[in-house]
């Protein structure tokens, strides 16, 4: 066997038996770790999951028309040609208001209440694909046949996608603002644990250097100590967010029964969980260093 | 082996420990550092383990200067040198075996080779039985005893000794020079401070005198 892996397996032994020896203070400095970076992480978790839930709507430009409801056939057929020959438009759909009930009724597990109804409270409706995406030329369009005869109300189906987005690139600022803030804390944290240890090992160290260990030989240990501190926190943050997504996703079951449509939070994807304990991790070792570095600085002879 | 050259050293609060140093211990000799204290002995020693710089001159240990050494190669430096410390430095979180198993640690040894090792040690120093033993549970003679088998346990070429007898009764101090003595006879240098003149008196060994800072003729 190598120096090299003999000096490396004492310090993680080494590292181990300090964390198992304090079992309160390594749990309770784990807990902090973790609740700390379950927040950021937590919060790129859910930015993640609108970010695909409003992925699949904002990059088609789609207007609604609705017609008033005492819109007749004819003039239903008028806006069908006004659409037909506008350049603008790309394509567009009629959905009588009796298809759209017939719709209803099957997809939403709605029949009984829309059954219940003595007449139909749906408007005909066009579905029209606009030709552009630019969101100025999209909402010129829809002012333009908010004007039409019998147009009741015209709806940019992206628009709220898209005010969506704007939000969520903001949600990611505040989001990397958060962690950049919170790491600094756990860096901090480390710091603290490690310059305490190092002051109740104060002797040892003192008697190592003496007798010929490198400033890596003390710091090693320690090093150790600060990443699997890390990665525990890591691991803790992890589970917070499971335990959310967990409760969160059964409240919102009983909404996706409701409105059909698939509303589960789906956690951190193996690559982020695997950045985020690697993250964690790097911060113990960071706060450890400096711990470290600080002290030995202050017994080099001079 | 080891070789001074015009050492001074000067503390910080401008005391002059060591003024103009000048000797030579060949390899395997025996060689006592005597003194009042406050002489410059304990600074001496410390010199030659690079636990302090001098301020001006050159040692030189093994065909180093330590003067001039820096980071890992100070390391290095101690490795090979026993040190016995005059305030003993006896780790009393862990056991007599732990205390003694510490410098192979820090050299890298594989445990097996590491144990067999420290008992050798244990066994030279007559502490054997008390490897599981705290180092607490101890007499003087017997801590002072861990802190040689600590010394040794890496088979170093020159073992420093500062005050060994320090606290102990005459038995006991005659006990511990005999100790480096049989050390001196397996061809390891060996230096040591004391201002014990009783040890000194049927030493055939060489001495060097040190009187405020200065070598006495």
């Amino acid at each position: 066997m190598s120096a090299w892996f003999l000096h490396h397996s004492y310090a993680l032994t080494l590292a181990l038996t300090r964390l198992v020896r304090t079992p309160f203070s390594s749990l309770l400095s784990i807990a902090v770790m973790g609740i700390a970076l379950s927040l950021p992480a937590g919060g790129y978790m859910l930015l993640g999951n609108l970010q695909t839930f409003s992925g699949h709507i904002s990059g088609a430009p789609q207007l609604s028309l609705f017609l008033a409801l005492d819109a007749s056939r004819d003039e239903a057929a008028q806006i069908g040609s006004r659409l037909k020959q506008h350049p603008q438009v790309a394509s567009f759909q009629f959905v009588p208001k009796d298809s759209a009930l017939q719709q209803l009724k099957q997809g939403n597990g709605l029949a009984d209440v829309v059954g219940s109804l003595a007449q139909n409270p749906l408007p005909d409706a066009f579905v029209i694909n606009a030709k552009s995406t630019v969101p100025e030329v999209l909402e010129s369009l829809r002012a333009e046949m908010q004007k039409w005869p019998k147009a009741e109300h015209v709806q940019l189906d992206s628009a709220w996608a898209r005010r969506l987005d704007a939000l969520l690139s903001l949600g990611r600022v505040a989001v990397l603002m958060l962690a950049a803030l919170l790491s600094f804390a756990l860096v901090a944290v480390t710091f603290n644990t490690i310059r305490l240890q190092i002051l109740t090992r104060r002797d040892e160290i003192e008697v190592s250097k003496l007798i010929g260990a490198t400033n890596g030989f003390i710091r090693r240990p320690f090093l150790y100590f600060g990443a699997i501190q890390g990665v525990a926190g890591g691991i803790a943050a992890w589970l917070i967010i499971a335990l959310g997504t967990y409760l969160i996703n059964g409240a919102l079951a009983d909404l996706a029964l409701l409105y059909a449509f698939d509303s589960r939070l789906h956690h951190l994807s193996s690559e982020d969980s695997m950045s985020l304990l690697l993250f964690s991790a790097g911060l113990g070792w960071l706060g450890a260093w400096l711990s470290v570095a600080n002290h030995l600085w202050q017994i080099e002879p001079k | 082996m080891i070789n001074f050259g015009n050492v001074s050293k000067r503390y910080p609060n401008s005391y002059d420990a060591l003024k103009n140093i000048t000797f030579t211990i060949e390899t395997g000799e025996m060689v006592f550092v005597t003194g009042h204290s406050g002489a410059g002995k304990s600074t001496l020693l410390k010199l030659i383990a690079a636990i302090e710089r001098p301020t001006s001159g050159s040692i030189i240990v093994n065909g180093q200067n330590v003067a001039a050494l820096k980071g890992a190669a100070i390391s290095i430096l101690r490795r090979n040198l026993g040190l016995v410390f005059q305030d003993q430095k006896i780790l009393f979180d862990r056991s007599v075996f732990d205390n003694v198993l510490l410098p192979l640690q820090i050299s890298g040894f594989d445990p097996k080779t590491a144990t067999g090792r420290v008992r050798a040690a244990l066994d030279k120093v007559g502490l054997l039985d008390k490897e599981k033993a705290r180092p607490i549970t101890l007499s003087g003679g017997e801590q002072q005893r861990l802190c040689i088998a600590r010394a040794v346990v890496n088979r170093p070429s020159i073992l420093i000794a500062d005050e060994p007898t320090g606290n102990l009764d005459t038995d006991y101090a005659r006990d511990i020079m005999d100790m480096f003595r049989s050390f001196h006879q397996v061809g390891v240098t060996v230096l040591i401070a004391t201002h014990d003149a009783e040890l000194l008196g049927g030493a055939q060994q060489r001495i060097l005198t040190l009187d405020h800072g200065k070598l006495a003729a």
